[in-house]
């Protein structure tokens, strides 16, 4: 359920507002509905990393990976994937540790 | 659990700071790799769709622009403001960072971007009067109707282009600096001319030659720096006769010789690189009609410094190599005319030494008077600092450009002598676009001459071929009048005998049409021979590529441009051809191990051709330099900077003065002479490559041990080709060498219906996203030529047409 929530969240913001609000949307789905820290943390992760994933690879594919291959060599990375997933990780931890943040937080208030 | 709450919260407030900062040179990795705003979004689809309409400001009509396979654009407008407009929407579109870039550049307006690693660089175009010359270019720009409305237009062109970009739209490098594009300002334009007069007629051997004086006496500088080559074959054909009555030659100056005591290091210079180009007349092509080819040589880019355009309107349809920043083509050919250039090296960067009368400098001694200077204050913005505030001192001459030795860096620029005025013709007021206006529009010769007159700086060999059968060249520029030799040394800023007396008429500039052999041609050599009244300059490029091209083309018949295509690829070496034979007379054999003499036979086998795999050529290249540097290792020396005679000198050393006294080298005790410092230069050079790549075999084919290769505008690994093998060198036709070679080729059959054929390194896109960025570069690689498509009108058809892009007001 969070997990949709986040994935489904950061999708649409991705188009019209800045990239650390998947922070905003991870933390804030997490405080309504979050209830295992490690779970929420879990679902934040991989919501935000298969998101940004998934949109990047949007506009890599139909470019033949030309950018991320050179990007990739920019930034001394073997391959255009592992760039992917080095954004998708950076991503991810920004959406899991909001989400953890969110759910020790109800769970802080709640007890 | 409260407390792991607020810890977790802060680790994720401070996941995102550190995302968001900027540390070093490293960009905002948030920003950067996010899939929204992020570099992702500059990947571009291959996916285009066939149609295109777009409203934009400021048009007064339609405007339609096709774009061909490698999506070069042909613009049709209704009017010329329409026309130029767009062609500064659509460059900015294919190249905003290249031309943000460039313009700082020239601005000094880098460390603004870049912080403080900019600052030493800004500071010499702030100080050596890159903008006090691009003020007085615009100056003459704006008061001609035709240049002003080409500049106004394209500047709005480019801001419209800017304005609706959203942040994810910039281009990569403005995310990977991080900072957004600006304005366009009609002096960008301008600047864009600096910087090509500062990169072909910017270096000035003033100095070095100075020191020279002082260290060797003049008998020995004359001999060593003689003011007319020992091989040559001008540019205008030797015997050609002057129709003009010359001006007086000014009277030289009392000699002035500056005193430097502070400490220099050597720079060092790689001859024998450069342009070509070359016209033949209908009597050696095989369709009757001229042929005209240009390659210009210039550092290699990803994005190329050039792009391909085809402009059309009701008072013009031209096809060529624009420059992005700059309205107009500067390369190329409409139905009647084709035309290209060549650097001339005009000596036109002088050194004035000045006296104050005090530490104040605000008055220095010049026609027996004290005379007051001026100061210009130069604001220079530093990411991350306070802003440097640098006054430039200026005498009639121009700026003085250092004043004491803590202004200039530790490195580079001792070229520069301190207190020393600068006189450069690029501070003058000029209209180069007027030039570029009126030869897009040429229909004959006499529109030819005409344009030439309103060109400025940096001076070009001019070539010129025409569907009347009109072949030209013409080194063309505005050439001060001086007495000869003015301005080999530092000259003297008190005695007005020193200043530039005037100019030299351009109809007197140096020119030829239709000459007897049937063909003009320059390769940077020398314009004219000795019998030429004025003084250009004392020393040109080497004679090797003019003298190639001119063997080539007198044996000539029935060229096509297939020949002349193959001619741009030639890699012959003429300094292996008058120098080779005699090296190998004076090598001492008997002195040689089992791997030299290997390495002989390598060389001995040889055909004199740069090809990349010839192992011979890389043999002959190295014993070349080294025998180079160990004549003249007189020159060397750590305290003061010395310019080291030429390879033609060295060449006239070997061929007709074994005996002299420059062989010795000084530090041994030994009396060396010509057959041990060629022999010696043999034994090391070879052992380095040994050293270097192992023994000689495949190894040293020549593609492989040169380093050939094309990066980035901002050396962005990756985003350029890598090493690559290839044939050519300096001093061949092929002058490909280092990142160095030929920007653009072009090859123009004239004709009842002009035919076109070009290629430069790289693609239309300055997007590394793009599947433009580098798709014309394996054709460039391979030598050879795209036809160039030539609409007539925006009716005619073609299946290389793939999109059109349809343009009206908003």
């Amino acid at each position: 359920m969070l997990f949709l929530i986040i994935l489904i969240l950061s999708f649409i913001c991705n188009y019209f507002l800045p990239w650390w609000f998947v922070a905003v949307i991870a933390f804030l789905a997490a405080l309504a509905t979050g209830k295992k820290p490690g779970r929420s943390f879990l679902a934040g992760f991989l919501a935000v990393f298969i998101a940004w994933a998934i949109l990047a690879l949007l506009k890599s594919i139909p470019n033949d990976n030309i950018l991320a291959t050179r990007v990739a060599h920019l930034m001394q990375l073997p391959n255009w994937i592992a760039l992917l997933i080095a954004a998708g990780i950076i991503g991810g931890l920004v959406g899991g540790m909001a989400a953890l943040s969110g759910a020790l937080i109800r769970k802080a208030y709640r007890k | 659990m409260k407390f792991r709450a607020i810890l977790s919260t802060a680790i994720t407030l401070l996941l995102i700071w550190a995302l968001e900062a900027k540390f070093g040179d490293f960009p905002r990795f948030g920003e950067f790799l996010n899939p929204g705003t992020g570099f992702w979004q500059n990947a571009e689809s291959k996916n285009t769709s066939s149609t295109e309409d777009l409203k934009i400001q400021g048009l007064q009509g339609k405007v339609t622009v096709k774009f061909d396979e490698h999506r070069i654009p042909h613009i049709f407008a209704e009017t010329d403001h329409d026309l130029y407009l767009v062609q500064g929407y659509l460059t900015a579109r294919d190249r905003l960072w290249q031309m943000d870039i460039q313009t700082r550049a020239g601005a000094g307006r880098l460390s603004e971007v870049v912080g403080p690693k900019a600052l030493e660089i800004d500071r010499y175009h702030r100080r050596m009067g890159m903008s006090y010359g691009a003020e007085n270019s615009l100056k003459g720009m704006m008061k001609d109707p035709e240049s002003r409305m080409m500049i106004e237009a394209y500047t709005e062109g480019v801001n419209g282009y800017i304005h609706q970009l959203k942040p994810k739209d910039y281009p990569i490098e403005f995310k990977l600096l991080d900072y957004a594009p600006e304005e366009w300002k009609t002096i960008n334009c301008a600047y864009l001319l600096k910087n090509m007069s500062e990169t072909l007629a910017g270096d000035s051997k003033d100095f070095s030659m100075t020191n020279d004086l002082k260290v060797f006496g003049a008998a020995t500088v004359n001999d060593l720096f003689p003011d007319y080559p020992f091989h040559e074959d001008p540019i205008i054909p030797v015997g050609t006769k002057w129709d003009f009555k010359p001006l007086t030659v000014p009277k030289p100056s009392a000699e002035f010789i500056a005193q430097m005591t502070d400490k220099i290091k050597d720079t060092k210079i790689e001859p024998g690189v450069g342009s070509n180009n070359w016209a033949i007349s209908g009597s050696k092509s095989a369709n009757g009609y001229p042929i005209l080819a240009n390659d210009p040589h210039l550092n290699l880019t990803f994005p190329s410094i050039w792009y391909q355009v085809q402009m059309t309107s009701p008072t013009v349809n031209v096809y060529g190599a624009s420059l992005p920043g700059a309205p107009g083509v500067v390369i190329g050919y409409n139905q009647n005319i084709s035309w290209g250039v060549t650097n001339v090296d005009a000596d036109v960067m002088d050194w004035y030494q000045v006296k104050f009368k005090d530490n104040s400098k605000n008055e220095y001694w010049y026609n027996n008077r004290w005379n007051k200077t001026t100061k210009r204050v130069e604001i220079i913005n530093v990411k991350g600092q306070k802003p440097l505030i640098d006054t430039v001192i200026y005498t009639h001459h121009g700026p003085v450009v250092y004043d004491n030795l803590s202004q200039r860096p530790k490195e580079g620029r001792e070229d520069i002598p301190i207190g020393n005025a600068l006189r450069w013709i690029a501070h003058d007021e000029s209209d180069e676009f007027k030039c570029f206006y009126l030869l897009n529009r040429g229909k004959n010769y006499d529109d030819y001459r005409k344009a030439l007159t309103y060109y400025v700086a940096p001076a070009q060999n001019f070539i010129f071929a025409d569907r009347e059968k009109d072949i030209a060249i013409t080194p063309n520029g505005k050439f001060p009048l001086k007495y000869r030799d003015q301005g080999k040394y530092v000259l003297d800023g008190s005695d007005p005998a020193d200043d530039w007396h005037g100019w030299i008429p351009y109809d007197q500039n140096p020119t030829v049409k239709n000459p007897p052999q049937g063909f003009v041609r320059s390769a940077n050599e020398s314009p004219a021979d000795q019998t030429y009244p004025y003084y250009i300059n004392w020393q040109f490029e080497l004679y090797d590529r003019g003298k190639r091209i001119d063997d080539l083309l007198t044996a000539m018949k029935n060229a096509t441009v297939d020949t002349m295509s193959k001619m741009q690829m030639d890699d012959y070496s003429m300094r292996a051809h008058d120098v080779l034979p005699t090296l190998l007379k004076y090598l001492d054999v008997s002195e040689l191990d089992k791997t030299q003499a290997e390495a002989l036979n390598l060389v001995k086998k040889w055909n004199l051709h740069f090809d990349a795999s010839s192992e011979g050529a890389s043999v002959f290249n190295a014993w070349w330099l080294k025998f180079y540097d160990l004549v003249w290792d007189e020159f060397d020396r750590k305290n003061t900077l010395l310019n080291k005679p030429s390879f033609d000198r060295t060449e006239k050393l070997l061929l007709m003065e074994p005996g002299s006294k420059w062989f010795d080298i000084i530090k041994t005790p030994a009396k060396e002479n010509c057959t041990d410092i060629v022999t010696m230069a043999f034994i090391q050079s070879v052992g380095d490559w040994v050293k270097q790549i192992g023994d000689p075999g495949k190894k040293w084919q020549w593609g492989d041990v040169k380093d050939s290769h094309i990066n980035h505008l901002a050396n962005l690994p990756g985003f350029g080709t890598g090493h690559f093998s290839v044939g050519g060198t300096g001093a061949v036709i092929n002058a490909l060498k280092g990142g160095n070679g030929p920007s653009w080729r072009m090859v123009v059959q004239m004709g009842p219906q002009v035919k076109g054929y070009g290629i430069f390194p790289g693609g239309e896109s300055g997007n590394p996203g793009s599947h433009y960025y580098d798709d014309m570069f394996e054709t460039w690689k391979d030598g050879k030529l795209n036809e160039l498509l030539f609409l007539s009108s925006q009716d005619e058809k073609s299946d290389r047409i793939k999109s059109t892009l349809t343009l009206s007001s908003k």
